[in-house]
């Protein structure tokens, strides 16, 4: 993440994207798949790293191997994209709202406080020590003599996938596809995430 | 491009650089600031002493901090901020460190800083 300033000179956080060059490498119809997709690739991917399978499909194409293949199913109406085709940022359009998806960052095991926002005992004192963080009863003794399904507990925290909804786009930069947008997005540095945009 | 070269990227493109005159922690400077009230602009005088340099590059920022009626009152600038019109420095103050936050427990005679001589 970095700063911009707006045209108001407001300092805005914003997240940079690498969006594209993608590319067409397979159109999924009904007729032949019995349901409608684009399967994109995206970034370099060395030839020694590519298996056999892979490197057949993406000569298909004629394009060097690529790092990261994924399949978008929504499409926008009226907008036909053959195979081979490239995508890049110049779908986008500055002002725009779009949603990202992305795997957050692992947590690790964490407990209840910071993975399901317990409050915690709140007291050290009046006879507590030792569980200020801890999550408290789980249910009831006899009836029902166990554990609800679904009960929020302290467990493996992060490392999924998750949306963040109606980000704008501040700047984009056509010349090395990157995309600004305002805020942060799910995701370490450097790692992919989907950007999706409804209309 | 990597992370961090993508970064520096959008900072050296997108952010101007500016200059200003150099002044550490402990000069008296000016900074006149612009305001915009509704279509107008004007430009406002904040007169006081540096008390810190803060963050590097185009993050990087300053605190002045200035008495005003008896209450101490402190503001923080973006280097980068487009709305700072110049900075003068009105005082070279010599100090030990580098960030003198014990200037705010300090009133009257006791918060004087000596000036450099030239």
């Amino acid at each position: 993440m970095t700063s911009i300033y707006d045209a108001n000179g407001k300092n805005v956080p914003c997240t940079v994207i690498e969006a594209g060059p993608c590319v067409v490498t397979q159109v999924k119809s009904k007729d032949s798949d019995g349901y409608d997709s684009l399967q994109l690739a995206f970034e370099d991917r060395k030839e020694k790293h590519t298996n056999k399978a892979l490197k057949g499909h993406f000569n298909k194409v004629g394009i060097t191997p690529k790092k990261v293949i994924s399949e978008f199913t929504r499409f926008e109406p009226g907008q036909v994209r053959a195979f081979g085709d490239v995508l890049r940022v110049d779908i986008f359009v500055e002002g725009e709202y779009i949603d990202v998806v992305g795997i957050s960052k692992g947590k690790g095991f964490q407990g209840v406080v910071k993975r399901h926002h317990f409050r915690g005992v709140g007291e050290s004192t009046h006879g507590q020590h030792d569980r200020l963080r801890a999550p408290g009863s789980v249910g009831a003794s006899s009836w029902p003599s166990r554990v609800f399904p679904g009960l929020r507990m302290a467990g493996r925290m992060g490392g999924q996938r998750v949306k963040v909804i109606n980000l704008q786009i501040m700047k984009i930069i056509l010349e090395k596809n990157l995309v600004l947008v305002k805020g942060a997005v799910p995701g370490a540095n450097g790692s992919y995430v989907i950007i999706e945009r409804w209309k | 491009m990597n992370p961090a070269e993508t970064i520096k990227y959008i900072e050296d493109t997108l952010i101007e650089k500016k200059e200003y005159p150099a002044f550490k922690a402990g000069d008296t400077i000016t900074v006149h600031y612009k305001i915009k009230e509704g279509n107008k602009e004007r430009i406002q005088n904040f007169q006081g002493v540096v008390l810190q340099r803060s963050g590097k590059g185009v993050n990087e920022t300053f605190t002045v901090r200035k008495i005003s009626g008896n209450v101490g009152v402190e503001r923080i600038f973006p280097f980068s901020s487009p709305f700072i019109e110049k900075i003068d420095i009105n005082k070279k103050g010599v100090v030990r460190r580098a960030r003198i936050f014990y200037l705010r427990n300090l009133r009257g005679k006791k918060a004087r800083i000596r000036e450099e001589r030239l």
